[in-house]
Parts: C-alpha cells; sequence; structure tokens
C-alpha cells in the first residue's frame, strides 16, 4: 500500500464496499455461468454491472480522496458510464435473443 | 488499520479474476450468439473493475483512465454486437 496514513475511518468502509463488491462481481458471473437459459442468464451479470460497480467505485472515491486529501470525484465519471450503457446494451441483446428465437 | 484494507484489495482482486475466467468459460461453451455477447460484456465490466482495484492498490490514477477507456469500448463493442445480432448490419444507410 501506499504509506501507513490512511485513517480508520477511511479503511474500514473502503475494506467492507471493496469486499462487497468482490463478493457480487464473483456471484454475478457464477450466475452467468451456471443458469440454464439465455433470459435466466442475462439477470446474472446486471448485479456485477450495478451493486458491484457501484461498490467499488465508492471505494475507490474515498481512498483516492483520502490520498490526495480533497474531494476526488472524477470515478463519478465512470458511474455514469456504466449506468447508461448497461441498459441499453441488456435491452438490445434481449430483442437480439427474442427476435432470433422466433 | 491499512492490513484490513490490503487483505480487502486483494480479496477483490482474486474474485473480479474468477469472475473473468467464468465470463470466459462462458463465451467459449456458450451454445448461441447473445450469449457469447453477454459473456464478453460481463468480461469487458469485470476487467474494468479489476482496474479500478489496481487503481486503489497502487494508489494511481493511470488505472481510472484505463478503467475509463475499458468501459467505453466494451459499451461500444457489444452494442455494436447486439445490434448486429439483431439486424445483420450494424450501421443501416
Amino acid at each position: 500500500m501506499n504509506g501507513a496514513e490512511l485513517s480508520p475511518w477511511i479503511a474500514l468502509p473502503a475494506a467492507a464496499l471493496l469486499v462487497l463488491g468482490g463478493l457480487l462481481g464473483l456471484l454475478g458471473a457464477l450466475g452467468l455461468l451456471r443458469l440454464s437459459d439465455f433470459y435466466a442468464r442475462i439477470h446474472a451479470p446486471t448485479l456485477a454491472n450495478t451493486l458491484g460497480a457501484g461498490c467499488v467505485l465508492i471505494a475507490s472515491i474515498l481512498v483516492s480522496s483520502a490520498i490526495a486529501e480533497r474531494p476526488v470525484v472524477h470515478e463519478v465519471l465512470i458511474t455514469l458510464c456504466v449506468i447508461l450503457s448497461s441498459p441499453v446494451t441488456a435491452m438490445l441483446l434481449m430483442r437480439a435473443a427474442v427476435y432470433r428465437d422466433r | 488499520m491499512n492490513a484490513i484494507l490490503d487483505w480487502a484489495i486483494h480479496f477483490a482482486t482474486l474474485c473480479f479474476a474468477l469472475s473473468m475466467v467464468f465470463g470466459t468459460v462462458r463465451l467459449i461453451i456458450g451454445p448461441a450468439a447473445p450469449d457469447r455477447v453477454l459473456a464478453l460484456d460481463a468480461v469487458y465490466i469485470n476487467g474494468m473493475l479489476g482496474a479500478l482495484v489496481l487503481g486503489i492498490r497502487f494508489g494511481t490514477t493511470v488505472y481510472f483512465d484505463i478503467a475509463l477507456l475499458i468501459g467505453l469500448f466494451g459499451f461500444v463493442g457489444a452494442t455494436a454486437m447486439a445490434k448486429f445480432l439483431l439486424r445483420g448490419e450494424v450501421i443501416e444507410p
């Protein structure tokens, strides 16, 4: 790590959010691997896309703000990009699957 | 207190690497084309999150740019392939 100057009030929530985000990403990938149908499978990675990405991005905002000693919020760009783009991709894939199954 | 954060960073890196492995397996064995596109999108997202975790680990902002580029190109690629599956053409005249 980068020195020993991070206070516990930053390190503990960041660690909890990182563990939660990692578990959610793993759960989404496991669902993607194990579920039986495409229509069931498309639900699983949305968990990793929204909640896991949100957890990791908030942890990144916390740690980089604590390192720079000022509010660093440029991770909000990735949040906006993921939140705007993930439903569009899911909707187009769903329509493609329905169209190809008919 | 930094030991806990270090452990959490290692755990999250392991989780995202394992998620990318699972996504790659689905990308290889996927029965139909939409499954493969979905798996590629999931691999992109997990790689982006892994790059963000590495950015926390090393304390630089370089990984943030990498994550932003991976997110943008993953969205463009997945949307283009979904549009191709839907209409048989990406950019229609």
